[in-house]
């Protein structure tokens, strides 16, 4: 990320120009630290209905953030979500109230390692101290007090997002009616540490990385990010996906040429991928968030039985996977299914055909939508929400 | 959906249970059952469905579904956490159709199960005639390709609830007119006539 650090007073930072911030806090990390104030960034869509019921919270993934339904300030691509978000649309902004945030540690405004210290005047890097998903969750709690919103009527997200909504679900199971894990785990398989572990290595190998402190070095960690990122997103496609996207195919030549140039497609996609993805992400904040994945265990945080994290929940769930998926595979989803199951917990659970594999989440796959929809019009009218213009204006 | 619209089967299980209640209904296909448990009942309906086509659409319609087997994850769900479990035409092609039972009524207050009645005149008769697994319109399945792999009589049914300790609370035949005949076990007519047999059971 090549946003300056620093920003002058009175500057204006266009990470945070096009959403709201506040000071919150105290916020007592799973660590032990208490960090006295953290600012909150979020997004939020449609309108809040005058008993605060029709809020959804929809938690980003890993490399996401706020910008759900609008162009992103640094890149100006559209929203992670936007094809899902608006009037009469699957999110219906004009029967729900949606807010997006981002994550504690994350690099778009939320407080994290490439925010400034108060105690230093310096950004936080490795100083930040390591955060959790019930961090991330315990943060996102204190915006939904300072927006007056006592129960939400759905939590959504995938992958890292649906670590969230487990993670809500489970903590503050009367501040959740309805919630909908997607393409996630109630822990990080040792397989998904490998992986974290794979990209936080190419970060630190780097020599612009400066043991985090590159900010003050002047410096860039982008090669090590982007190597990251590009071994990360071979694991949210498929082998099918692949194949049938690039295959053998070359790039932009008729021959291979013996040396080591993005010969192949692929390669030229992942440097692609890479590249771009370093403008928008900071290096500590990918080695903090990784790391709030490798320690989710949500069963480890309930006595070594995870149906006991949802002992008595009155929380409607209901939970998606998809069949070529190999990071977060559907048995994973289905041990969330047995647990909820075992407390005679209000679950659905559906398993998606698609061989977009991880991503899939945030693809075109109308068998997918249209699940979503199904079950948030079913909450819903047990919620009272009606249609439509539900808002009371 | 008025009572007209729903299978006649599934109206005459519908008609066993009580307003307000927990059902599970397993095998519950795209949700018909439970969705005209909801909208008439006011019932809090789940459902366990094989088929992933099944469950897309029930979940679609707002029921609370999940892909699972009957076989497999009933041991999941706590004790009496349900009022009726329901097995409609099911039963029969599970593996192992004693423990499904047991696990019913562990799970459930009361168990619901319809089968076709391979006691049914028409079965005996068709066997004795053509000396051939018998191919009727409740069981229209060569034996190759048959996913009831089960098959028994109502009578043959009843000994297995005796066996497993259940109480049986209702018992109706149906036959091929679709002539509903209450009876008590034992009842020779029941399994001579039933083409299907459904039975209300209990602790």
């Amino acid at each position: 990320m090549n946003l300056p650090p620093v920003l002058a007073p009175g500057g204006i930072d266009p990470r945070t120009q096009a959403c709201s911030t506040a000071e919150l806090g105290p916020l007592k990390l799973d660590c032990g630290v208490v960090l006295e104030r953290i600012t909150v960034a979020w997004r939020t869509y449609g309108t809040l209905n005058a008993d605060k019921s029709n809020a959804i919270l929809v938690c980003h993934a890993l490399t996401g953030d706020q910008y759900l339904a609008d162009s992103h300030p640094v890149t100006g691509k559209p929203g992670w979500w936007h094809t899902l978000v608006g009037p009469g649309n699957l999110f219906d902004t004009d029967r729900y109230f949606l807010i997006c945030s981002n994550v504690l540690g994350g690099c778009m405004g939320t407080t994290g390692p490439v925010e400034i210290n108060p105690q230093t005047g310096k950004p936080w890097g490795l100083g930040f101290p390591v955060i959790t998903i019930g961090d991330m969750v315990n943060a996102q709690a204190l915006l939904l007090d300072h927006l007056g919103i006592e129960q939400l009527f759905c939590v959504v997200g995938g992958s890292m997002g649906g670590m969230q909504v487990l993670e809500w679900a489970a903590s503050h199971p009367r501040r959740v009616f309805a919630a909908l894990p997607i393409a996630t785990s109630s822990r990080h398989s040792a397989q998904n540490i490998a992986f974290g572990e794979v990209g936080r290595q190419a970060i630190m190998a780097d020599p612009d990385w400066h043991e985090g402190d590159y900010h003050s070095k002047g410096t860039n960690p982008h090669r090590g990010l982007a190597v990251a990122r590009m071994a990360a997103h071979i694991t949210y496609l498929s082998e099918p996906a692949l194949h049938k996207k690039f295959g053998r195919k070359l790039q932009n030549r008729q021959n291979v040429t013996y040396g080591f140039e993005a010969d192949f497609q692929i390669e030229s996609y992942l440097r692609h991928q890479g590249s771009t993805f370093v403008e928008r992400f900071d290096a500590n904040s990918y080695l903090y968030i990784t790391r709030a994945m490798d320690y989710f265990d949500l069963a480890a945080e309930h006595g070594g039985k995870l149906a006991n994290a949802f002992k008595g929940t009155p929380v409607r769930f209901c939970v998606i996977s998809f069949t070529s998926d190999w990071l977060f595979p559907t048995r994973e989803s289905r041990a969330i299914v047995h647990a909820l199951n075992a407390v005679a917990a209000n679950v659905s659970f559906v398993e998606i055909e698609s061989d977009k594999g991880h991503d899939a989440f945030l693809l075109d796959e109308p068998e997918f939508h249209k699940t979503l929809q199904g079950f948030l019009d079913g909450a819903a009218e047990h919620r009272g929400l009606l249609p439509g213009r539900s808002v009371d204006s | 959906m008025s009572p007209s619209q729903l299978r006649f089967d599934l109206r005459l299980i519908a008609d066993m249970v009580a307003p307000k209640t927990r059902v599970l209904d397993v095998g519950c296909g795209e949700g018909e059952l439970l969705k005209f448990l909801r909208d008439t009942k006011k019932v809090d309906g789940r459902g366990i469905e094989l088929s992933m086509a099944g469950v897309a659409a029930a979940v679609r319609q707002g029921l609370s579904v999940i892909q699972g087997d009957a076989d497999t994850d009933l041991k999941d769900y706590p004790a009496g956490a349900f009022d009726y479990v329901i097995l409609s035409q099911t039963l029969q092609a599970t593996r192992n159709p004693r423990e499904v039972l047991e696990q019913m009524l562990r799970i459930g207050k009361h168990a619901i199960v319809s089968l076709p009645n391979f006691g049914h005149w028409r079965v005996r008769l068709s066997l004795l005639a053509h000396g051939r697994m018998p191919v009727t319109s409740s069981l229209g399945f060569a034996w190759y390709d048959t996913p009831n792999i089960h098959l028994c009589t109502i009578d043959d049914f009843i000994d297995l609830a005796q066996a497993i300790g259940a109480r049986i609370e209702r018992g109706l035949a149906i036959d091929s007119s679709g002539q509903i005949r209450p009876f008590t076990p034992p009842d020779w007519k029941a399994n001579l006539m039933g083409e299907n047999g459904l039975f209300l059971l209990g602790k």
